[in-house]
């Protein structure tokens, strides 16, 4: 790989913050001149050396000082032109501090960044703008702070305008906009930047679905225009669609680097106790009727391992442990699926024959319900298992939303998913991967005669 | 000065015209960026234009203003300083007198005030978005010049009414313009790069431009300073500017004893604030 194929090289970045700030900096002005006043020499000296002394100590160094934080410690990765990285990790990962690093916001304590493009960094919408200026000032506001020059807003003004849909309202100041009018200008100048290089950091948490879902199609097409983008968002549906390729970021440091669907299972997965199984250990909390106690319920992959990145192409069992308290009771285990918009997608009832309308003796049970292959759209989904008596009907345990994971559908199955080499977001709430079958039919009308 | 980067950086633009950023840590005196600058100028026009278009926004009387501020403080010290305090001032009508300082001044003292504010009232776009951040300071120097030629009506009816002819001596007040530009500028590069850090600044600046106000002979005449400390009276930049507004526009001799040592200074202070401010830039964004 020739060094021209790089976009973004980072070596050995980090980023030392001070907590306190109380040994550089005073609380007041007066504090500060008195100390200045007092002995210059000795100031002059110790900010020096401070300088100095602390650059030569690393983030490994032993005996750090109590007030300072490394937000980065060590991180390195190259990014090469053209391609779209994700970057995951918890809050306090250094996340943002990457970004704000590569945007040139801040500096680096050490390390070094080389990037070659234009970049433009989109670290929140709406940078810059006034409230009381009008929305076509704002646009050419925004459009400068954003790295463009005026004969290119010029040019694309019309289409700024038109993507936002807030023409009407092009000469009345912002303050005035609703906050979601507000938002689409804001959006709409950003998406038209036309760098080489676009840094992004959830911009994409505003505005209500369906204009989220529009800047996420306009996100793909940037992905597809051959530019480089990081992308940092706590969405994993988004990351995953959108990226080839994902970095974890964890305590400063890269904990992971590579295809995305490994990186997003390493991140679900890691954490306490993965969000993909849950167990009640205590009978006193554990949710339970007369009959049947809730002991545990897991998601597991094809593997029968339990996980929370599921590939969409592949089977998912849902297992229910439970333990029988009094014998004799018909049992019927089940659960519901919904994802993260609260719709029910379906409820599936435990029709095993080893037990469809026996009795079941006390003791302890597992029931696995395996969802096929190509039947859940991508996102995040939530399983809630529940278990009823039959005849009569008496409900024994729900617990809502008991555990959760994630349907992952990267454009890389071909077609093995349903998705094949599309790359946009795709409705609706199942995803199925029908058979599908073409003729060429050679004039209208042919198929009746035939 | 020129850091060993910016050579590397063009060497490479030059082989593939793709533009290479290094970003590393930074340390030591920098020196100011001028290509950077030129580059975003287009972000500069649109920054001052928002900073004219936004100071009277919602106002009745807009660019009236302008005019005003300066008039009631010349309608007070006329009052006050000409006709109860009766101050000396060198036989020139008091009202005219306080007028030709009072035009500069108000330029100088609202420029100063905003742009040692100018990067705590900008903290969230200097934590989301690179620009040079000598933009922040800098834009009041350039935008207040509106009002400022606004209020140059006023010193014209001003002068029209006392009869007052231009000479020659007009032909030097481009220098005392700039130079009333360069010690805002040098001030409010060196206060809102402290002003960040300590936000005692926004205070003192009160006080400060309240001071510098009366340490200028604007409502008194210099010449009633002794001898003896009139080279350290003239190290204030602004007695300079205020006496080079005075002589040019009524068209008495140019004091220069009065102007060049402030001159120097002016000189000075906008180097040494541009200086400290690309000195510790590096820092805002950590310690907004």
């Amino acid at each position: 790989m020739s060094s021209e194929d790089i976009a973004i090289k980072v070596e050995h970045v980090a980023k030392r913050f001070r907590l306190g700030l109380e040994d550089t900096m005073h609380d007041t002005f007066g504090a500060a001149m008195l100390d200045f006043i007092k002995s210059p020499l000795k100031n002059y000296r110790y900010y020096r050396s401070l300088y100095k002394f602390d650059d030569s100590s690393g983030p490994d160094a032993p005996n750090q000082p109590a007030d300072i934080l490394w937000a980065l410690r060590d991180v390195s990765f190259q990014v090469k032109r053209g391609e779209v990285l994700g970057i995951i990790g918890t809050n306090g990962a250094g996340k943002s501090t990457l970004l704000k690093i590569l945007s040139r916001i801040t500096p680096p304590t050490r390390g070094s960044v080389e990037i070659r493009g234009r970049v433009s960094s989109l670290l929140e919408v709406g940078t810059g703008f006034h409230n009381e200026l009008t929305g076509r000032e704002n646009i050419y506001l925004n459009g400068t702070v954003l790295g463009m020059r005026k004969k290119e807003i010029d040019q694309k003004f019309d289409a700024i305008v038109d993507f936002s849909g807030v023409e009407r309202f092009l000469d009345t100041p912002v303050k005035r906009y609703s906050s979601g009018m507000r938002v689409r200008l804001a959006f709409s100048v950003a998406a038209h930047l036309e760098p080489e290089i676009l840094i992004i950091d959830e911009v994409l948490a505003v505005g209500d679905a369906a204009f989220q879902k529009k800047c996420m199609n306009k996100m793909q097409d940037v992905g597809e225009g051959g530019r480089t983008v990081l992308f940092v968002s706590h969405s994993m549906s988004a990351i995953t669609r959108l990226c080839h390729r994902a970095i974890l970021l964890n305590q400063g440091t890269v904990l992971q680097d590579g295809s995305t669907h490994d990186v997003v299972s390493a991140y679900l997965g890691s954490g306490q106790g993965s969000p993909s199984h849950k167990q009640w250990n205590d009978p006193a909390t554990a949710p339970s009727g007369k009959v049947a106690r809730l002991l545990a319920v897991r998601a597991l992959d094809a593997d029968r391992r339990i996980s929370s990145a599921m590939k969409i192409t592949q089977p998912i069992a849902i297992e229910i442990e439970f333990e029988v308290l009094t014998p004799g009771h018909i049992l019927m285990p089940h659960f519901h699926v919904f994802n993260d918009e609260g719709i029910r997608l379906f409820a599936a009832l435990d029709q095993d024959p080893q037990w469809r309308g026996k009795p079941r003796p006390a003791g302890r049970y597992i029931s696995r319900g395996w969802i096929p292959a190509n039947l859940l759209s991508e996102g995040l989904l939530y399983v809630s298992p529940a278990l009823t008596t039959l005849q009569p009907d008496i409900p024994q345990f729900i617990v809502r939303d008991a555990i959760s994971f994630q349907v992952m559908d990267s454009r890389h199955e071909g077609a093995e998913s349903a998705r094949g080499d599309y790359a946009r977001n795709i409705k609706g709430v199942i995803r199925p991967l029908l058979t599908w079958e073409s003729e060429t039919a050679e004039i209208s009308g042919q198929r009746s005669t035939a | 000065m020129i850091a060993n980067e910016s050579f590397i950086k063009m060497a490479k633009e030059n082989s593939d015209n793709i533009p290479v950023t290094v970003i590393r840590p930074e340390t030591g005196w920098k020196m100011i960026d001028l290509g950077e600058l030129i580059k975003y100028r287009d972000l500069a026009y649109n920054l001052v234009w928002r900073d004219i278009t936004v100071q009277h926004a919602q106002t009745i009387l807009g660019f009236i203003w302008a005019i005003i501020t300066p008039l009631v403080q010349i309608l007070i010290f006329s009052v006050i300083f000409g006709r109860v305090a009766k101050i000396s001032t060198d036989g020139i009508p008091y009202t005219l007198f306080t007028t030709v300082a009072i035009i500069p001044w108000t330029y100088m003292s609202m420029v100063m005030l905003q742009s040692s504010q100018s990067l705590v009232s900008g903290h969230n776009m200097l934590g989301k978005i690179y620009f040079p951040r000598l933009l922040y300071p800098l834009t009041p120097v350039i935008s207040k010049l509106l009002n400022f030629g606004i209020s140059l009506l006023l010193l014209l009816a001003i002068m029209v009414y006392y009869k007052v002819s231009p000479t020659l001596q007009l032909l030097y007040l481009p220098v005392f313009i700039l130079m009333m530009m360069l010690v805002p500028a040098g001030v409010g590069m060196l206060m809102s790069a402290m002003a960040i850090r300590y936000r005692d600044i926004k205070f003192i600046m009160t006080y400060v431009v309240q001071m510098l106000m009366y340490s200028a002979p604007i409502v008194y005449s210099a010449t009633s300073i002794s001898e003896h400390y009139r080279f350290f009276y003239s190290l204030n930049p602004i007695v300079g500017v205020i006496e080079g507004y005075r002589a040019c526009l009524l068209g008495t001799e140019i004091p220069w004893q009065f102007i060049l040592p402030g001159m120097f200074t002016a000189i000075l202070l906008f180097i040494g604030g541009a200086f400290y401010f690309k000195r510790v830039e590096k820092i805002f964004v950590d310690v907004i």
